[in-house]
C-alpha cells in the first residue's frame, strides 16, 4: 500500500502535519521527496482522524507547504541486515556511507525491536575479562550485561571504552566469534575517528559495524541511531551466534534529541524538560542486551554518557542507573590526580557479577577480596574527611593506616594505565594491598581465607613501608 | 461499529460512541489489542491500550465486551509467570518464540490440564460466595481451595464424584431460591481493580518474619501490613524484595516485576526453581506467582500488573493463606499513570503526576490486611512496595504519598550502599509503626528481653549518631573511654548485626532465635567491657583483645544449626577481659 500525498498542512520544528490522509498506521514510516529530488525520512507520531503528525528525522529545513510529496510505506522503520554489515560504516539511520555501495540484505528488521520475553532469557553468568583491575576485580563485566560508563566532559571515557574493546577477552568454550557495534550519537568527527583508528590498530575492524550520527548530523536522526545499531546487534547475536559488544556514545545527546522531539510535540515536560517517558524510552534501548535460549550469541552493552555538571542525580544518569545492571563511574578527583582509569570504585557497581565470579569463573577468593577492598576503601574516605578537618597528623594510628592504604590502593590498583592485567594478577595485588593492615582490621573476611592470602611481611617489602604499620 | 479515531501512543480515542462503560474491557483493531475504557465525554471515548499500538490505523474496529478487565482465578496460577495482563509468558514463548508480539491471544490458565478435585460439600448443602467447595493439590506445597464465586447462593443439586477434571468442566450445580440453576467450575473471574470482599478485618498482631535482622529486630512488618522500600538505583530494593520472597514466613508469594529489568525476572524464575524452602524441602517456586511486566513492555500494562498481582493475592488469602506481595517498583506504576494522564492532557499536580495519584496509592495499599475470610478462615495479604525516587530524593510525590499510607518505611541509603553496607537501610530515618502491636507476640514467642535488647540497640545507635557529630570535628581520640566504648559497640552493631550479606550461606537468612542470641552477646560484651573500664583499665587494652572483631564475625562463624556455640563466646569474653592487667 503506497499512498502518496502532495503538500503539507503545517510545519512545526521537526514535525510536519498532513490532513485528509486515510488508512495510515501509527508509527508507520514515510518518505518525503522534495521537489529537487532530495529524500527525507519520517515517522507517523500521532493520528487524529484524518490528520497525521510526522516526525522528520533529517529535520524540516527547506520544506515548504507545497514542495513535497509524501509516501507512506505501510510498515514501521526497518533496516536490512546480513552478515555483510560487518566491517561497514552507516549513518545514523542505517544508510551506508563508506562508499562501498548497498549491503546485501538477508533479513529486514523492525528497528524498534520487540520486548524479549523474560522466559526466553538466559541469566548472564560468564564474565568478560577486560584486563582492567578496577573493573575485573570490583565491577566485573558479564556477557549479556548492560553496564554504562558515567562520565563527564573532559574525562577519558573514550579511552576507557577503547581499552575495554581492545583488551576484552571472553572466557569459556564458545569465546570466539566476537563482534563490536559502535553507535555514535552527537559526538564529534574526532571522537568517531579515534574509535575507528583504535579498532583498526586492534585489528578488529572487519568485525566492527559503525553507525555514525555526528554532532553536525541531523539531531532527530539520533533517535534512530541506537535502534539501528541494536537491531544489527540482535541480528548478529541471535541469527549468527556472535558475541556482540555494543558501545554507544553519547547517551546524553540521544536524550537531548528526545527532549527536542517531545517539546515540539507539545508534550508536558518532566524533570529538566525531559519527557515523562524518558525512562521507558531508555529502557526500550537498554533492555535489548542479554542472552536468549536457543541462540549461542549475546548482546552486551557499554553505553557512555556524560553527566551534565558531573551530577549523578541528573535525570539522564539517574534513569539510566535505574535501568542498567550497574554502572562504572568516572571520578574527577582521581582524574585530576593523574590516575588512569579514574574509576570511582565506591559508586561503581556491577549487579550481575555475583554469579559470574568465584570458583569456576574467576577465583574462589574473589568475592571476599572484593568485599574487604570495598569496606577498607570506604573507611579511607572517612579517614580523609576527618583529616581534612583536624589534619592528618592528628589522626589515630588506625586512621593513618587507612590514609596510607588509600594512597597505595589508588596508585597501584586503580591506576594502571594502558596495561592489560590478568585476573590473577589483579586479585593477588588486592590481597597484597590489604596485607598492609593488621589481620584483625580485615573484618569482612573469615580466617580461612586470610590464612591463605594474608602476608603482612611481603606487603611491607613490596610497598617499601619504611615504618611497620602494625606497630604504631 | 465503533472505530478508532485518533492514536497517540497507548491512548486511542473513539468518536461519538454511546455504548461504552468506564473501566470496560475492549478489543482494539484487527490485532484485537487489549484495552480499557478510561474516560467518556460527549464526543470521545478514551481507551488505554495494553499492547503496542504501532501499525494501528484509524477506522479499525473497537469491540466492547461489557465486562471489566478481570483476573482469571483457578488452579494453575501457582509457580507460573504472567505478564501484566495475566498472559502466561511460557505459553507465549512456546507459541511465538523469544519476542512478544502484540495481539498475542492465549488463555490465562491451562484449559487442558486435568486436576484432581476432592469435594468438600454434598448434594443438599447450601453454599454461598466465598465458601470452599473442594480442594485441588495445585503444587506440592499449595492446596488450592476452590471458592464459590460471587452471586452464587443456593442448594447443591448435583455434584461430580471426586476425580480429575479440566478447568471448564461443570463440577457442581446450585439452585437458588428463584429456582435458577448455576454451574460451578474450577475457574472464576474477578475485576482487578475491585478488592475482594471479606468477612472482617482483624488487628495486626503477628510479624511477617523475614530472617533479615534489621527488619525483624528494628523495623518489623506485621502479617497483613504494608511497607515501602524507597532507595536510589543500586541501593538494594530488589535484593530486599528477593530476600523476602525467598525467606519470609508467608505461605505464598506474589512477586510483581513492574517496569523493571527482564534479567531480574529470569533470575527469580531460575533461582526459585532451584532454591529449596527450608521448612518444606520443596522448591520455592511452588509457592510463588510471578508477574513480569518489564520496562520494555507496554506502559499501560504496567499499571494493570499491580492490580493483577494483588487480586491473585487476595484470592489465595480467601482460601486462608498468608500471602506476601512484592511490588518492584511502584514508581514505575506511578509513572505509567503519569504518562497516560499526560496523553489525556489532564491538569497535572505535583511533578506532572495526576492529582489522583495519592488516592490510587492508598487504594492499592488498602488491599493489604489480616482478615477473617468469607469462609471463616484467617488469611492475610502483606504488601511490600519498592519506590525508585528520582535522584534518590525522598521528597518526591511517590515517596511522600506512599509514606502516608504504609506503616513501615525502610529507607535505603546511597551512602551506605556505596560503602557496601547492605542491607543499606538507614536506621535513623526508617521506622515501623507496627512494633507496639507486635510487642505481645515478641514477648510471648521470643521472650521479653527481645524488645528490651532492641531498645538498647536503638539507644546505642542514637548515641553514636550524636557522638559522631563531635568526632567529625575533633577526632575520636579526645573522647573519654566510656564514649569510645559506645562508638565501638555501635560499630559492632552496625557491622556485626545490621549488615547482612545476602550472598553468604549462613547470613542470608537468620532465625529470630539467632537474632536474639546475637543481640544478647553484643550487649554482654558491652556490659563486661564497661565494667572493665570502670575498674580503671585503658580502652586500648580492651581493643587489643580483639573480642569486638570476634563478635562481629559471629554471624559467619556460628552456623544457624549450631547455636550452642554462643556459649563459648561468653567464656572467651570473660577470659580475654579478666586477663587485662
Ligand atoms: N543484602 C545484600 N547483600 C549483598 N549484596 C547486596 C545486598 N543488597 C544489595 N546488594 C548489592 O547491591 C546491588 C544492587 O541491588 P538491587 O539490584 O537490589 O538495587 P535496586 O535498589 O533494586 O536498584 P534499581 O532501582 O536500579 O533496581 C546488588 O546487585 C548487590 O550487589
Ligand atoms: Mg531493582
Amino acid at each position: 500500500m503506497n499512498l502518496q500525498y502532495i503538500g503539507l498542512k503545517e510545519i512545526n520544528g521537526p514535525l510536519i502535519f498532513l490532513d485528509n490522509v486515510k488508512g495510515i498506521g501509527f508509527e508507520e514510516m514515510v518518505e518525503i521527496r522534495l521537489d529537487d529530488g532530495r529524500i527525507r525520512h519520517g515517522r507517523v507520531v500521532e493520528i487524529q482522524g484524518d490528520l497525521a503528525a510526522i516526525l522528520v528525522f533529517e529535520g524540516t529545513r527547506d520544506l515548504s507547504l507545497n514542495n513535497t510529496v509524501i509516501k507512506f510505506k505501510g510498515r514501521p522503520m526497518e533496516i536490512g541486515l546480513s552478515k555483510n554489515v560487518l566491517g561497514r560504516v552507516f549513518n545514523g539511520i542505517g544508510t551506508p556511507i563508506d562508499g562501498l555501495g548497498p549491503v546485501y540484505v538477508d533479513e529486514y528488521f523492525d528497528i524498534n525491536g520487540q520486548p524479549l520475553n523474560p522466559v526466553s532469557r538466559v541469566y548472564p553468568k560468564n564474565y568478560i575479562n577486560t584486563g582492567i583491575s578496577s573493573i575485573d576485580g570490583l565491577t566485573t563485566l558479564i556477557r549479556g550485561q548492560k553496564l554504562p560508563i558515567f562520565s563527564g566532559s573532559g574525562m577519558p571515557h573514550n579511552d576507557l571504552a577503547v581499552q575495554i574493546v581492545k583488551q576484552a577477552r571472553l572466557t569459556g568454550k564458545d569465546a570466539t566469534n566476537f563482534g563490536i557495534i559502535f553507535a555514535a550519537m552527537g559526538v564529534t568527527n574526532d571522537v568517531a575517528n579515534y574509535f575507528r583508528r583504535s579498532f583498526e590498530e586492534a585489528g578488529v575492524l572487519d568485525n566492527v559495524v559503525m553507525f555514525l550520527n555526528l554532532s553536525n548530523d541531523p539531531i532527530i536522526e539520533r533517535l534512530l541511531t541506537p535502534r539501528c545499531a541494536l537491531s544489527a546487534a540482535e541480528y548478529l547475536a541471535y541469527k549468527h551466534d556472535m558475541h556482540i559488544l555494543v558501545v554507544m556514545t553519547d547517551l546524553t545527546a540521544y536524550c537531548e534529541a528526545l527532549r527536542e522531539f517531545s517539546s515540539s510535540k507539545g508534550e508536558i515536560p518532566g524533570r529538566k524538560g525531559y519527557p515523562g517517558y524518558l525512562y521507558s524510552d531508555l529502557a526500550s534501548l537498554l533492555e535489548r542486551a542479554g542472552i536468549v535460549k536457543n541462540a549461542k550469541g549475546s548482546v552486551t552493552q557499554i553505553p557512555i554518557l556524560s553527566m551534565p555538571n558531573d551530577d549523578i542525580t541528573h535525570p539522564i544518569p539517574d534513569l539510566t542507573g535505574y535501568i542498567t545492571e550497574g554502572q562504572i563511574v568516572l571520578d574527577r578527583d582521581l582524574h585530576q590526580k593523574g590516575i588512569y582509569p579514574p574509576i570511582g570504585v565506591l559508586p561503581s557497581l556491577s549487579r550481575l557479577m555475583k554469579d559470574g565470579i568465584g570458583a569456576g569463573y574467576t577465583r574462589s577468593d574473589h568475592q571476599p577480596l572484593m568485599n574487604q577492598l570495598f569496606a577498607s576503601y570506604a573507611r579511607v574516605m572517612d579517614a580523609r574527611s576527618l583529616a581534612s578537618v583536624i589534619g592528618e597528623d592528628e589522626l589515630s594510628p588506625v586512621d593513618k593506616n587507612y590514609i596510607e592504604f588509600g594512597k597505595l590502593f589508588e596508585k597501584h590498583f586503580i591506576s594502571q594505565g594502558y596495561i592489560n592485567r590478568d585476573i590473577n594478577e589483579t586479585l593477588d595485588l588486592g590481597w597484597k594491598l590489604l596485607s598492609i593492615f593488621s589481620k584483625e582490621e580485615l573484618d569482612r573476611t573469615d580466617e580461612k581465607i586470610l590464612d591463605e592470602f594474608y602476608d603482612h611481611q611481603q606487603a611491607v617489602i613490596e610497598f617499601d613501608l619504611e615504618h611497620n604499620l602494625l606497630k604504631n | 461499529m465503533n472505530e478508532v479515531y485518533s492514536i497517540n501512543g497507548p491512548v486511542i480515542k473513539v468518536k461519538n460512541a454511546t455504548d461504552f462503560k468506564i473501566m470496560e474491557k475492549v478489543f482494539v483493531g484487527k490485532e484485537k489489542l487489549l484495552g480499557e475504557v478510561i474516560s467518556i465525554s460527549d464526543n470521545f471515548t478514551i481507551i488505554q491500550v495494553y499492547e503496542s499500538t504501532t501499525g494501528l490505523t484509524p477506522g479499525e474496529e473497537v469491540i466492547n465486551t461489557g465486562e471489566p478487565i478481570s483476573a482469571v482465578l483457578g488452579p494453575g496460577l501457582m509457580g507460573n509467570i504472567f505478564d501484566g495482563i495475566q498472559r502466561p509468558l511460557q505459553t507465549i514463548y512456546d507459541k511465538s518464540g523469544s519476542f512478544i508480539k502484540p495481539g498475542t491471544n492465549v488463555a490465562c490458565l491451562d484449559m487442558k490440564k486435568e486436576w484432581r478435585v476432592e469435594f468438600k460439600v454434598k448434594v443438599g448443602d447450601y453454599i454461598r460466595f466465598g465458601q470452599i467447595f473442594g480442594v485441588v493439590q495445585e503444587t506440592s506445597l499449595i492446596e488450592h481451595r476452590l471458592l464459590v464465586p460471587k452471586n452464587v447462593f443456593g442448594e447443591v443439586i448435583l455434584i461430580k464424584p471426586n476425580g480429575s477434571y479440566i478447568l471448564d468442566d461443570v463440577l457442581i450445580k446450585v439452585r437458588d431460591k428463584n429456582d435458577v440453576v448455576q454451574e460451578l467450575t474450577m475457574v472464576q473471574k474477578w475485576p482487578i481493580k475491585e478488592p475482594r470482599p471479606i468477612e472482617s478485618r482483624l488487628p495486626l498482631t503477628i510479624p511477617l518474619i523475614s530472617g533479615q535482622r534489621v527488619i525483624d529486630t528494628l523495623f518489623p512488618i506485621a502479617k497483613g501490613g504494608s511497607a515501602a522500600v524507597p532507595g536510589g538505583f543500586g541501593t538494594g530494593k530488589t535484593m530486599m524484595q528477593h530476600q523476602f520472597a525467598k525467606w519470609c514466613d508467608a505461605d505464598i508469594i506474589v512477586y510483581i516485576g513492574c517496569g523493571e529489568r527482564g534479567n531480574e525476572m529470569t533470575q527469580t524464575l531460575e533461582e526459585f526453581s532451584e532454591l529449596i524452602d527450608p521448612k518444606s524441602n520443596k522448591p520455592l517456586i511452588e509457592r510463588t506467582v510471578l508477574i513480569a511486566n518489564t520496562s520494555n513492555m507496554p506502559v499501560a500494562a504496567r499499571e494493570a500488573s499491580i492490580y493483577t498481582g494483588v487480586t491473585i493475592a487476595e484470592y489465595y488469602r480467601d482460601m486462608g493463606y498468608h500471602v506476601a506481595v512484592m511490588a518492584d517498583s511502584t514508581s514505575r506504576w506511578a509513572e505509567a499513570l503519569r504518562e497516560i494522564s499526560g496523553r489525556l492532557e489532564e491538569m497535572p499536580a505535583e511533578e506532572g503526576f495526576p492529582a489522583y495519584l495519592p488516592s490510587r496509592i492508598s487504594q492499592f495499599y488498602e488491599r493489604a490486611g489480616y482478615v477473617t475470610t468469607l469462609s471463616e478462615k484467617h488469611g492475610s495479604v502483606s504488601i511490600i512496595g519498592a519506590i525508585s525516587p528520582q535522584g534518590a530524593d525522598f521528597s518526591e510525590p511517590v515517596t511522600q504519598n506512599t509514606k502516608r499510607f504504609v506503616r513501615a518505611f525502610w529507607a535505603l541509603d546511597k551512602e551506605l550502599a556505596y560503602t557496601r553496607h547492605y542491607a543499606a537501610i538507614n536506621w535513623n530515618i526508617s521506622y515501623s509503626e507496627y512494633i507496639g502491636d507486635l510487642a505481645k507476640w515478641y514477648n510471648k514467642q521470643i521472650g521479653i528481653e527481645f524488645l528490651e535488647d532492641r531498645q538498647r540497640f536503638i539507644t546505642i545507635l542514637a548515641e553514636e549518631n550524636k557522638l559522631m557529630e563531635i568526632v567529625k570535628l575533633i577526632g575520636k581520640d579526645v573522647l573519654p573511654d566510656d564514649q569510645k566504648l559506645i562508638l565501638e559497640i555501635a560499630r559492632v552493631i552496625r557491622v556485626g548485626y545490621l549488615q547482612q550479606n545476602a550472598f553468604h550461606k549462613e547470613d542470608t537468612f537468620v532465625s529470630l532465635e539467632k537474632q536474639m542470641k546475637m543481640m544478647k552477646l553484643i550487649l554482654y560484651l558491652e556490659r563486661v567491657a564497661s565494667q572493665v573500664l570502670k575498674e580503671g583499665k585503658a580502652f586500648s587494652l580492651l581493643l587489643n583483645t580483639n573480642m569486638f572483631e570476634k563478635v562481629i564475625k559471629v554471624k559467619y562463624d556460628i552456623p544457624n544449626d549450631n547455636l550452642d556455640l554462643f556459649e563459648n563466646y561468653y567464656k572467651l569474653i570473660d577470659e580475654a577481659f579478666s586477663a587485662i592487667k
